[in-house]
């Protein structure tokens, strides 16, 4: 239960409203035990005697009471609704806190379906064991000992035959946790299972329509559903027993009395009422009972719940800010990579980057060219630290890219991932992302680079044109461009990008070519581009290969020195080098 | 071609729609209807049903009778002193009450197995109903909103079905049968017990009202914070990169915070209900022991009566207080159930003709007359495209971004469905022939690479579902994938993350290009196969592509011109229309647009031998 307990402390702040509603529920136990106490008046001092006015006068009392009880537990469940769904929120927020504080390297361990479940399903659990325990936990515990107290004084020996029950339920209590907690574990794995299918499917829906998947995804999805039918089945099936035992177990201490105190009455030591009075309190205890049995399913589960989100809550961001460190001054825009090494998972695994020495002076181009999963892209995150280095170091004016803050490295870093993903909003705000008070002209001067402009004042509505999610109504050309007038209006010290234009035409390639050569006087750029002509007027070229620089400099350098290096150029031109052929 | 016209145009339904996740509560919708319709899903189970109502029927019945029970022990055995008839009715009760117990124990453990089932049944027929839906459906519905529906929503049906359906037959049952009795004991204490009755019942159904609009603005944000954080965490990297993790929280507050509000609402009033219940059943009692010593005083009733008369009352407030629960989650379910049903009634925008038939196997004649389209109405993307591809030819789509290449592909695939003019395969209007017949022969490499989490070897039969291991294999050997694949650490049966983030792009897209050859279609349509790949892998690829064209159509789009060299047919597209066609070399002749495009690839390279000469003197 440490988990819950963990998560259950967001309850904090709304401290007084939970503790507020408690009380309430005090005053409704209350009320609640002084009810058969009444009953028992009426029957002994007013029917008996035929007392007509301890009638009349005991029935008004009871129902002002049973009023001012309703009244009670309506505010009671004004300011529980208002604690348990204030406490979701704030559990929500805070993973979701947690999720973007993740790294790049974080996010190849969560699936976005997955993490969905916690953010929704998981929270709704704890929140209805908060909500619940706010009405009962106080209320069902009271109404449990005043009654068990009023049966032990009303009739000693009665009462001790009954308690005879209660560790009988204890136990019966316990197993059920027992046997439910892993039950409900696997129920939500699966519901995990089914959310990342779903996701998966509906956002790879064409590639499904493309190859004409239809049935094997129905089937994919049927075989998580069945799966968690099962799951479920077993589950919703130790419940829906657990209830009947329960009121078996009241109904069989009903009988007890009836017999027991029947036998007592005949002798003359209890009367009638007295055992309608004790009945009545017999069913006030059976009301906890099954709350405290149906709580006991509700906090085994969320647990459960609880646990899954302190995973996630839990998890070391791996691109942390060390403790002190300071903001990265205003850079000149030196890069170095000395003796680094990089791998995914930690040293242990194979390395994807070996031995990297490069260096970018301020104001300088670095191309970087190499075969299909050469490195490349892995080279450029380390700089703005999307991951970090295994061994050796990256740093930026001769400061390591680890001892600044990682917001104060990446405002000067502008970085064009290579999948261009747009946000819905308009076209605006996606430009704007990385800066918010940018002017219209900035937006517009960007846009232009970009050689955006044109195309999105072609749409009626210019640039507040509206994006589908994942920019769905753009072509790939478009996507990428505004996704590098984004990253352009940031205006950065250095630029870095990541095969930005592969599905932009040739012709806008070298407008933007053109229009960036100018932006990126002064700034230190990295581009990675399969298209020699991109990078053919670059200060420096990199060629890399398996994870390992193997050559080094200009185009003519290359040219001579570097047969990997010619082997591209030459493929690029193919036999097409000769136009005139 | 004009009676296809008659079903509704696909764009007429675009009109003004709601925008996407709507925030507009929408109008109260048909309660009866939507339960009418959640009620059928429970029409197969009908058997089992009938056998759990029996089940709970017969233990509500028998625990009825407890009551009843108390007031003969009370006056016929221990007023006249009989221990013997105390024991035996003792023991009738324990036996009563065990039998219920067990009866009730088989009722709840069929129903857990018959809701549980609905529930799949209910996500089935969403999800398949989902995979019919076309592609315009998917553009303008956040993915997080549609999985909210198929989770969330679902989920409030289960807490109606599971727990509630046989709890709503027991408390029925329990409250008609105690009336009943009541009433049978004394017709004037049981009219003075059921005297606030019809007030509570007026309270609750007020109350109801708005508990289910409460309830469908709660599902409705659910649906909307679904959405933003699935889009925002499948962005996250881009989240990252610009450092924008604020403003990500910022929207999520926002949603999140009104999520809150919403809940806090339609809960406040759901629960109002219960409380009053209870209220209900201590008045039934005062009034029930006030007018019942009345009774006794002047002779009309006994003692034993009138306890019976108050364990019945005391009885009665549970089913009512149970009641009142239920219709709490039965109007949540509501709520869900009308989103759910809502997708369900979505007809797709693309469908078969009801006399469509199989294409057969094509040969590969691909014809576009007069082709118009547009994806919004305002914007024309093709604009009277015509093209006559002959079987086995290689057709290249060249032209600037957005000039409507992807386009032409979306409409040869019957993505979406054309505007006006023809497009023939083989003779056949693609719009009469059954789609997916038409989809299964073509094999397509999609510009946004989609991986799906599973091994490789998965991934690459995704193309063909029957393809042997070996078949995969030398279909990434093809696609030059085999050498990477081989080296990742379990080889073809290494897991990818979701969407292959454990891969680099290009490699992504090497996968994709063996997952197109696997299915050996007759069309092949590449659309940006190939730009992230380094050119010396593509020009390994380039061959296998020239050996794989061989007796396929081919339509290639590709801005790396060397690609589309040895095409049958270059067209050039520009906003829509094709401005050039002809072969490479006729349209380097022609030193038109298409000359430019391809001058413009070489700019900066010097590609004579003297200009070559002298960059490198200049070192």
């Amino acid at each position: 239960m440490s988990a819950l307990t963990r998560i259950i402390r967001f309850v904090k702040p709304y401290k007084r409203d939970a503790i507020l509603a408690m009380i309430f529920l005090v005053l409704v136990v209350g009320v609640d035990l002084s009810i058969p106490r009444l009953v028992q008046v009426i029957i002994d001092q007013g029917v008996t005697p035929e007392n007509m006015e301890v009638i009349f006068n005991t029935s008004i009392i009871m129902i002002g009471a049973s009023i001012l009880s309703a009244l009670l537990i309506i505010i009671n469940t004004l300011l529980s609704v208002r604690v348990a769904q204030n406490f979701a929120a704030d559990v929500r927020k805070s993973i979701y806190h947690k999720i973007q504080s993740f790294s790049f390297g974080n996010l190849d361990n969560f699936q976005t379906g997955r993490l969905l479940v916690r953010l929704t399903s998981d929270i709704n659990q704890v929140q209805m064991v908060v909500f619940f325990s706010l009405r009962m936990l106080i209320r069902a515990p009271l109404l449990l000992v005043g009654s068990i107290g009023i049966m032990i004084a009303t009739n000693y020996q009665l009462a001790m035959i009954l308690l005879m029950l209660l560790p009988l339920t204890l136990l019966l209590t316990v197993v059920f946790i027992r046997i439910a907690q892993p039950l409900f574990k696997k129920v939500q794995k699966r519901l995990e299972n089914i959310n990342q299918i779903l996701q998966e499917n509906l956002s790879g829906i064409r590639v499904v329509k493309a190859f004409v998947r239809r049935n094997y995804e129905n089937k994919r999805f049927d075989k998580a559903n069945i799966d968690l039918m099962d799951q479920n089945v077993k589950f919703a099936r130790l419940i829906s027993v657990l209830f009947p035992i329960m009121l078996l177990l009241i109904n069989i201490s009903a009988v007890a009395v009836i017999y027991f105190g029947g036998l007592q009455a005949i002798v003359g030591s209890f009367t009638v009422g007295e055992i309608m009075a004790f009945i009545s309190y017999l069913l006030s205890t059976m009301f906890p009972m099954l709350m405290l049995a149906m709580m006991a399913g509700q906090i085994s589960a969320a647990n459960v719940s609880a646990e899954r989100m302190i995973e996630v809550i839990d998890s070391v961001p791996r691109v942390q800010d060390k403790s002190g460190a300071v903001a990265l001054p205003k850079i000149k825009g030196r890069v170095i990579f000395k003796d680094v090494y990089f791998s995914y998972n930690g040293s242990g695994s194979e390395p994807v980057l070996e031995n990297i020495n490069l260096v970018a002076e301020p104001g300088q181009t670095v191309a970087i060219l190499g075969a299909t999963g050469s490195g490349k892209s892995s080279l450029i995150n380390l700089i703005p630290r999307l991951y970090d280095v295994t061994k050796g170091r990256v740093s930026i004016d001769n400061i390591d890219v680890r001892d600044v803050t990682q917001s104060s490295l990446r405002s000067q870093i502008g970085i064009c991932l290579q999948e261009a993903v747009l946000f819905s909003g308009n076209i605006r705000d996606n430009i704007k992302y990385g800066r918010d008070d940018a002017a219209e002209e900035d937006v517009i001067t960007a846009a232009k680079a970009a050689q955006a402009h044109e195309f999105i004042m072609s749409f009626p509505d210019g640039y507040d044109s509206v994006i589908g999610q994942r920019g769905v109504n753009l072509s790939g050309g478009q996507k990428q461009r505004i996704a590098i007038a984004r990253t352009l209006l940031i205006n950065p010290k250095i630029l870095i990008l990541d095969d930005s234009t592969s599905v932009v035409d040739v012709e806008t390639e070298v407008k933007i070519q053109n229009a960036l050569w100018k932006l990126m006087k002064g700034r230190t750029s990295f581009i990675i581009a399969q298209r020699v002509s991109t990078v053919l007027s670059a200060d420096k070229i990199v060629v890399l290969n398996g994870g390992k620089i193997v050559a080094e400099g200009n185009h003519a350098e290359l040219m001579k020195k570097s047969p990997i290096y010619r082997e591209i150029y030459e493929s690029q031109l193919g036999n097409g080098g000769n136009i005139n052929e | 071609m004009s009676n296809r016209h008659k079903k509704p145009s696909s764009f007429g339904s675009r009109g003004p729609h709601r925008h996407m996740g709507g925030r507009t509560i929408e109008k109260a919708k048909d309660p009866k209807g939507t339960l009418r319709r959640l009620f059928s899903y429970l029409k197969p189970f009908k058997l089992q049903l009938s056998i759990v109502a029996a089940l709970v029927v017969t233990s509500t019945l028998l625990s009825l009778l407890g009551p009843y029970f108390i007031g003969v022990a009370i006056d016929q055995y221990i007023a006249t002193s009989d221990v013997e008839g105390l024991l035996q009715i003792s023991v009738l009760m324990l036996s009563t009450y065990l039998a219920s117990s067990i009866f009730s124990m088989g009722g709840g453990w069929m129903m857990a197995t018959i809701a549980q089932r609905v529930l799949r049944n209910l996500r089935k027929r969403l999800f398949e109903h989902l995979q019919t839906l076309s592609l315009s459906f998917f553009d303008r519905r956040p993915i997080g909103d549609l999985m909210s529906r198929i989770t969330n929503d679902i989920d409030t049906i289960n807490q109606a079905l599971t727990q509630n359906v046989t709890q709503l037959i027991t408390n029925l049952i329990t409250s008609v049968g105690i009336i009943v009795i009541m009433f049978g004991l004394n017709v004037w204490l049981a009219l003075g017990s059921l005297l606030a009755f019809p007030i509570m019942v007026g309270i609750a159904a007020l109350v109801g009202k708005r508990t289910r609009s409460g309830f469908r603005s709660l599902q409705m944000n659910m649906g909307r914070l679904n959405s933003n954080m699935e889009e925002t965490l499948s962005g996250e990297r881009t989240v990252i990169a610009f450092e924008q993790q604020k403003k990500a929280l910022a929207s999520f507050n926002r949603i999140n915070n009104a999520t809150r509000d919403s809940a806090i609402q339609a809960m406040s009033y759901a629960f109002l209900i219960p409380p009053l219940m209870g209220i209900l059943s201590n008045v039934n009692i005062a009034v029930v022991a006030g007018l019942g010593g009345w009774l006794v005083i002047n002779g009309f009733a006994t003692i034993g009566l009138i306890a019976i008369f108050i364990s019945y009352s005391r009885k009665f407030a549970q089913p009512l207080r149970h009641i009142a629960n239920l219709y709490n989650s039965i109007q949540s379910a509501l709520a869900g159930s009308e989103r759910i049903f809502e997708i369900i009634d979505k007809q797709p925008e693309i469908q078969d003709d009801p006399d469509a038939v199989p294409i057969g196997k094509i040969k590969g004649e691909v014809i576009f007359d007069h082709v118009n389209f547009s994806y919004v109405p305002e914007v024309p993307v093709l604009k009277n495209v015509s093209l006559h591809a002959e079987p086995g030819q290689t057709i290249a789509l060249v032209g600037p971004t957005g000039a409507g290449k992807t386009t032409i592909v979306n409409v040869l695939t019957r993505f979406y469905d054309i505007h006006s003019g023809n497009i023939m395969i083989d003779g056949h209007d693609i719009r009469k022939v059954q789609k997916d017949t038409l989809r299964k022969q073509m094999g397509i490499v999609l510009q946004d690479v989609f991986l799906f989490s599973g091994t490789v070897i998965d991934n690459i039969r995704y193309g063909r579902p029957d393809a042997t291991n070996e078949e995969c294999i030398a279909a990434a050997k093809l696609a030059d994938a085999d050498q990477f694949i081989r080296r990742l650490p379990k080889g073809y049966k290494t897991e990818l993350s979701e969407r292959g983030s454990n891969l680099s792009q290009g490699q992504r897209q090497l996968l994709s290009i063996a997952r197109a050859i696997i299915s050996d279609p007759s069309i092949l349509i590449l659309d940006e196969a190939t730009s992230s790949v380094d050119t010396r892998t593509e020009v390994r690829i380039q061959k296998a592509f020239l050996k794989l064209m061989e007796g396929r159509t081919s339509f290639v789009i590709a801005h790396r011109l060397s690609t589309i060299r040895n095409a049958d047919q270059v067209l050039v597209i520009d906003k829509g229309r094709i401005i050039e066609r002809g072969t490479h070399k006729q349209l380097l002749k022609q030193k038109g647009f298409y000359y430019n495009l391809y001058m413009s690839q070489f700019k900066g390279i010097d590609l004579t031998p003297k200009k070559y000469a002298k960059t490198r003197s200049e070192n």
